[in-house]
């Protein structure tokens, strides 16, 4: 098949940036989005030109490094999937695509398609871990958790940390992140000690590192290449609102 | 109190004034549906129609406790600040959205649940302009082609005999029902109630919410306007 491409091409961070028309031709069906990339990429070496700059690495749709504006959505038209594991029989001979990077303050662009997303490893950092005991590994199933709780915990838990979610949100906002990451360890006996100091901590570097606010548009959850639900939003909501509202202390309280 | 000043400087705080002063509106406009429908009430023996009774009933409420109109004007206060909070809140929120994306996509494909979220803002600019003439309209009267104070029941009639002023009024209500619409199900999301055996019943909650009120709304001056209430 034969696809007309218009790619941003950013030389740097402070480069303007412009879109570039590629034709490419001989793209196979059977090609992931990422090896029809290659394909181009190899052309534009071989011509003595700079290949198209991309961040892969697990290419099994596991990793979340991949991932870039296809048409105007995340990760392509194909729901669940990210863009290693579209592949080009979900287009048609002659289509145009445009591929674009994610688009916030918070994920400035380094390079072409490759967006710095530091600000979601400060997001966790600021609470996206439990304090464990450690020496010798704990008795299996010693703490016991509701199969439900274990079941929203995981839900959560499959979060890849694509961006997806502050790519396709109208507000830029990192919610669906941020709720994910602290829904995830708050619905776990384990993650009680430090649930307050979590959410409160997460919340704040989520709004200094730039992301916008939620205005519940589910624009994110229709995004998530793992179908996380906004339902987290509304907990990660509620958390905030009882770590601040509440007496109760707050973890070993640097805040409040 | 600073628990309460770290919960209002992120976003989430905003929200949530977002949410309650919304929710403080929406009890309001609930309220005044129903009294609205007393429009569709005939006159008793002596004359009075029942819109009349009512909004006299309004200005006299928790008279002698309180001076004539004065939970009225309580009343009153309540909403404005509610409205200021509301619309204070919507800006911070949107000059922060700004902000955070300053440049867009060139090519964009909403993935937005609903029409009715992605037009909240603007929305809320046409019923704060239609708030404004409403109060213009049928409370002060400089907006009303033959005013007369306390004549709530002829005021209405006369006002929707015309077809323009109906207009507007649908126009305004059908902006009411979007931004309800939205506003309800996201006073539920922002405020965290949330469980998985009841959050199935938000969306239609807040669409039988949203169509009710339009419904109600409407119906009055619908009857007005075909001659059938007068």
């Amino acid at each position: 098949m034969k696809l007309t491409l218009h790619v941003w091409r950013q030389s740097g961070p402070n480069d303007v940036g412009r879109h570039e028309r590629y034709e490419a031709d001989d793209v196979s069906e059977h090609m992931s989005f990422l090896e029809m990339l290659d394909v181009v990429n190899e052309r534009l070496t071989e011509r003595g030109e700079e290949p198209i700059a991309f961040e892969h690495d697990c290419r099994e749709g596991i990793c979340g490094t991949c991932g870039m504006m296809i048409n105007g959505v995340p990760h392509g038209p194909k729901s669940m999937t990210t863009a290693c594991q579209l592949h080009m029989r979900s287009f048609r001979d002659g289509d145009e695509i445009w591929i674009e990077p994610w688009r916030a303050t918070a994920f400035p662009v380094l390079k072409d398609l490759v967006v710095d997303r530091a600000g979601f490893d400060r997001i966790i950092a600021s609470g996206g871990y439990v304090t464990v005991r450690t020496g010798s590994a704990p008795d299996g199933n010693a703490m016991p958790v509701p199969k439900d709780d274990a079941d929203a915990a995981f839900d959560a838990a499959t979060c890849i940390g694509c961006g997806a979610c502050v790519a396709a949100c109208p507000n830029a906002s990192a919610m669906l992140f941020t709720s994910a990451k602290v829904a995830h360890l708050a619905a776990l006996p384990q993650g009680q000690t430090e649930r307050w100091d979590r959410v409160l901590g997460m919340v704040e570097t989520h709004d200094a590192e730039g992301f916008g606010n939620c205005t519940n548009h589910g624009a994110c959850e229709t995004a998530c290449p793992k179908g996380i639900s906004i339902d987290y939003i509304a907990q990660l909501n509620r958390d905030l609102i009882r770590a601040t509202l509440n007496a109760k202390p707050v973890g070993n309280g640097t805040r409040g | 109190m600073s628990r309460v000043a770290t919960l209002y400087r992120s976003t989430v705080g905003k929200k949530v004034l977002m949410a309650v002063s919304g929710a403080v509106l929406f009890g309001f406009v609930f309220v005044h549906m129903v009294g609205n429908l007393k429009m569709l009430f005939p006159p008793d023996a002596a004359g009075h129609y029942a819109m009349d009774v009512y909004a006299e009933y309004l200005r006299d409420f928790g008279y002698p406790l309180v001076p004539h109109a004065g939970v009225l004007w309580i009343a009153r206060f309540v909403l404005l600040v509610a409205v200021g909070i509301h619309i204070v809140s919507a800006v911070q929120l949107a000059r922060l959205s700004r902000a955070a994306r300053p440049r867009g996509y060139a090519k964009e494909k909403s993935l937005s649940l609903s029409y009715a979220s992605r037009t909240m803002r603007w929305g809320g600019v046409i019923l704060l302009l239609f708030i404004v003439y409403h109060i213009l309209h049928f409370t002060t009267g400089q907006a009303h082609s033959s005013f007369v104070a306390g004549a709530v029941h002829r005021n209405y009639v006369v006002a929707f005999q015309s077809p323009i002023v109906y207009g507007v009024y649908f126009v305004a209500q059908l902006a009411l029902c979007f931004h309800l619409y939205h506003g309800v199900w996201s006073f539920f999301q922002t405020l965290g109630l949330s469980h998985p055996k009841y959050n199935h019943l938000r969306r239609p909650f807040a669409v039988g919410f949203a169509l009710v009120v339009f419904v109600g709304f409407l119906t009055p001056p619908t009857l007005v306007l075909v001659g059938v209430v007068s």
